[in-house]
């Protein structure tokens, strides 16, 4: 009976089907684990390495020759001070640039060459802002090899993020709410204002964020304009007893950071520092993971403000 | 609003963290080579707790030629070497302006090492050593047995410094005969612990780096005795460098110290300090120290302010140190 053959032949050809269905399920899977599982046995041998390590000791004690006294004090105020000034940078110039470029900039070949190359720059090897720094800011500036010059080329580092995120987060408001700004008398910038930035701040923020989580983890722009391995002090304090208080010092002082910390480490004959760097290393994939968890949490409250 | 808060709460306790040390700026500022380092890190560490943290020291990792870059710039006023100054650099200092005063601080041993397994080599000649690391050796001296006759038919698996360490410049020099100048066909890597790590999971590693790496990991490698100039297979040990019978293979290592930076009282009390310390740390370190008199002697030179390099600008193998003391310097 043809029916009943045609009946079976549509049965395999269904299963021969659902057969690649799993086939390429299994791959994927496969391939998803392949990245995870890696990163998982890389963060559970380093925590296995670390954790033993860690005490309060470790984030109050500056580096030392022994590794049992050895701490990441001046690392981590020195990885925060230069995210604070990254940050202070890098959200003015890469939010103005993506306003400009969604809202204002004329929709013509130069705006989209600015842009094609504003999604290049994010494939630029740091190291090569790194030297572009060295050139710029630390002498063209005259910043020096300072916690300034630092801060300012991670934040040229995370710029095409920043703007791409901004834009992103722009793109994703209705056009009505704009028409019917304008509609009610409402100038550009008072859109802007009012309604643009507010509404996409959520994702600004996470685009933000997960720049500075990427700037934190550079070591090679930050070594090569200088940034160094021995420093058994803090930057001068930014407040002060007297007026007027607030003290900008800090801002020209040397400084490390902590990847600088633990290349150091991983490169030292005795294995007490091996542990030390495994550990310096947790403690820098965990502020990774939380600047990470914090953009998420942020995007979620942000988000349930907006009402639309 | 919550946010704002929020934020400026962070970022008000992050800088408020740091409000601790606000005293007067007075840095001594430290680069260059990596071979260095850790001896100038314990001079540093302890020289900042002697002076009650009064006077600062920072010292950076930029390599031999990085250091002397900054220094001849004037950005730093002690530079570490593991070479001495090149011709090239001396004409760069003499360009700004820069006068430097050379100053030996330790030994460094070079260690050739092998698996603890591997026992047919109990010696290796600089004849041996160079007929396994020299350019023409590439894609030709494979096994032992082409290194010597009586060694087995097997695979030799090299290990070495990167080309850009004053380490590879130095054995080069000392063992083929000419700096830079090795085989390629090498596992290469700028971290020794990359070296320790080859060398002992293979019966046929041989490898090379500083003294420290091996006395480390003592454990998981075995030492080559070198024969020297006299016939006599020596192993690496801070006896052997002192007596100079380990050669050609222990050099020493150098702070160079601007003529100028050496005016201002700190950088001139971190230098004595570093002269009366340094045989202690470099030891601690496992470096092997000048012999007392060295320390001495080299202060005198400070004090008289003799400036300039001993060199002459070019690398030199199995020098001893006291012959190096006695020279003329040239700037």
């Amino acid at each position: 009976m043809p029916y009943a053959r045609d009946l079976k032949s549509i049965r395999r050809l269904i299963a021969a089907h659902k057969r690649w269905d799993l086939v390429f399920a299994c791959c994927g899977v496969l391939a998803l684990m392949v990245g995870l599982l890696t990163f998982i046995a890389l963060f559970v041998d380093m925590a296995i390495d670390g954790v033993p390590r860690l005490n309060w000791d470790f984030f109050t004690n500056f580096p030392s020759r022994h590794a049992a006294q050895a701490g990441i004090l001046s690392a981590w105020v020195g990885s925060c001070l230069v995210m604070l000034v990254t940050a202070f940078v890098a959200v003015p110039l890469g939010v103005g640039a993506g306003l400009y470029l969604e809202e204002y900039a004329p929709k013509n070949w130069v705006t989209d060459v600015i842009e094609i190359n504003v999604t290049n720059l994010a494939g630029v090897p740091s190291i090569v802002y790194g030297l572009l720094a060295l050139g710029v800011f630390v002498y063209q500036f005259g910043f020096g090899q300072s916690i300034l010059s630092a801060g300012f080329t991670l934040a040229l580092l995370i710029l095409p993020v920043v703007i791409v995120a901004t834009r992103e987060a722009i793109r994703s408001i209705p056009v009505g709410i704009r028409e019917a700004a304008y509609a009610l008398g409402a100038t550009q910038w008072q859109v802007c204002k009012d309604h643009i930035i507010p509404y996409s701040s959520a994702g600004i923020l996470t685009g933000v964020i997960i720049g500075m989580a990427r700037a934190i983890g550079e070591t090679a722009p930050v070594i090569t304009i200088g940034a160094l391995t021995f420093i058994a002090f803090l930057p001068p304090s930014p407040i002060k007893a007297e007026p007027p208080f607030l003290s900008f010092e800090w801002l020209t002082s040397p400084f490390t950071v902590m990847p600088i910390q633990m290349f150091n480490w991983t490169s030292r004959p005795e294995a007490a520092f091996l542990q030390n760097a495994a550990a310096a290393g947790f403690v820098l994939v965990l502020l990774t993971l939380a600047m990470n968890g914090f953009a998420i949490w942020l995007r979620y409250r942000l988000r349930k403000n907006i009402k639309w | 609003m919550k946010l704002k808060f929020l934020v400026q709460a962070l970022a008000f306790s992050s800088v408020a963290i740091v409000a601790q040390s606000a005293f007067a700026q007075q840095i001594v500022k430290i680069d260059g080579s990596s071979t260095v380092y850790p001896v100038t890190e314990a001079v540093a560490e302890d020289f900042q707790k002697a002076k009650k943290n009064a006077i600062k020291v920072t010292v950076g990792i930029s390599g031999t030629g990085g250091g002397f870059k900054k220094f001849c710039r004037g950005e730093t006023d002690i530079s570490n070497a593991s070479r001495p100054i090149l011709k090239s650099e001396m004409v760069e200092c003499a360009k700004a302006g820069i006068e430097y005063i050379e100053l030996p601080v330790a030994f460094d041993a070079l260690t050739v090492v092998i698996n603890p397994k591997n026992t047919f080599i109990k010696q290796l000649t600089v004849a041996e050593l160079k007929k396994i690391w020299e350019p023409g050796a590439q894609n030709k001296v494979m096994k032992w047995k082409d290194v010597n006759a009586q060694w087995p038919d097997q695979p030799m698996k090299l290990f070495g410094p990167g080309a850009d360490s004053g380490t590879f410049d130095y054995f080069t020099e000392a063992v083929v005969g000419k700096s830079k100048s090795s085989r390629g066909d090498f596992t290469a890597s700028e971290d020794d612990n990359v070296l320790v790590q080859g060398v002992s999971r293979d019966v046929n590693g041989l490898g090379y780096f500083g003294y420290a790496y091996y006395v480390e990991n003592k454990d998981k490698l075995k030492a080559v005795p070198i024969v020297n100039e006299k016939g006599q297979a020596v192993l690496p040990s801070l006896d052997a460098v002192i007596a100079g019978t380990y050669t050609p293979l222990a050099r020493p290592i150098f702070i160079y110290v601007s003529a100028k930076s050496l005016a201002k009282p700190e950088v001139k009390e971190f230098v004595q300090y570093y002269m009366t310390h340094g045989a202690k740390l470099s030891k601690e370190v496992k470096y092997v120290p000048l012999p007392d008199k060295a320390y001495a002697v080299s202060w005198e030179h400070v004090m008289k302010g003799k400036k300039g390099t001993v060199f002459g600008g070019t690398a030199e193998v199995g020098v001893t140190i006291e012959e190096l003391l006695k020279r003329e310097a040239k700037l």
